[in-house]
């Protein structure tokens, strides 16, 4: 066991403890805090994966912006929020098959796949991931289109997400 | 150094948890939370596969800040209808919100 290796398994735990505790605890303004550690856990991750770019935007956009929108609007739907009678379907149990089917399906999917058990190469000397990242995205051999059409999709849905939420009273 | 199969498994385990609190919960905002760790799984095994392959191709990151803004725009207007139903219906169960059923 590397250091890395145990660093990822405390970070591992972390992540899954607390999507477990996002998908059942009762109180939603504590699953919208365990969601903020899960995200900032994987925030980790990034940042164990070289990709430290990432790691900031998932800290700053994620747990910065959606996870704030998520507790506001447990507060603004908050009768709902003591939760008066069980907070799961009648059916979870199904629910908790389907899950373990796709887990399983997937391990099952990914063990049989040659490159399952690959370790990742150094970097190339002097390689500059994000700022090779910059460049992707402006350039036109690369993904300025896609990026373009991102940032529509994101301007359209705010003015969509102002008109439905609107008081018109 | 760590194996790629670990990411895999862990993300794998990750959008498992997450399918099933968007199967599970009642609460339309508790659906949000279960869509959010979806994405943050997917998220993951973007990375990790840019990382693992041909660092110099720069797609498993950038697509990887697309998912970000979409899930920002999704998490705008979901949670958008979901007050708006709210002040209608007063209620956020989903079970509930039926008036477009047949």
């Amino acid at each position: 066991m590397t250091l890395p290796q145990i660093f990822f398994l405390i970070t591992a735990f972390v992540i899954l403890g607390s999507a477990l505790m996002v998908v059942t605890t009762r109180n939603l303004i504590h699953a919208a805090l365990w969601l903020i550690v899960t995200l900032f856990g994987v925030a980790v991750l990034y940042a164990l994966l070289n990709a430290g770019f990432l790691a900031v935007v998932q800290v700053v956009v994620y747990i910065g912006a959606i996870a704030i929108l998520f507790i506001f609007a447990v507060m603004l739907t908050r009768k709902e929020m003591r939760d008066r009678g069980p907070q799961l379907n009648r059916g979870w149990w199904l629910s908790g098959v389907i899950a373990a089917l796709t887990f399983g399906g997937l391990f099952w999917l990914l063990q049989a796949w040659s490159g399952f058990s690959k370790t990742a190469a150094d970097f190339p000397s002097g390689f500059d991931a994000v700022g090779q990242l910059g460049n992707a995205l402006v350039s036109p051999q690369a993904f300025v289109l896609p990026f373009e059409v991102a940032s529509v999709l994101l301007l359209a849905a705010l003015v969509g997400a102002v008109y439905v939420a609107f008081n018109r009273k | 150094m760590i194996p790629l199969s670990w990411y895999l498994i862990l993300s794998a385990a990750l959008f498992s948890i997450g399918l099933f609190g968007v199967l599970s919960r009642k609460n339309a905002v508790a659906i949000l939370l279960g869509v959010e760790l979806m994405l943050n799984a997917v998220n993951i095994n973007l990375v990790s596969f840019w990382r693992y392959g041909d660092v110099s191709m720069m797609a498993g990151q950038v697509f990887a800040i697309i998912v970000f803004a979409v899930a920002a725009a999704e998490v705008a207007v979901g949670l958008a209808l979901v007050i708006s139903v709210y002040r209608r219906l007063d209620t956020v169960i989903a079970d509930e919100i039926d008036m477009m059923k047949w």
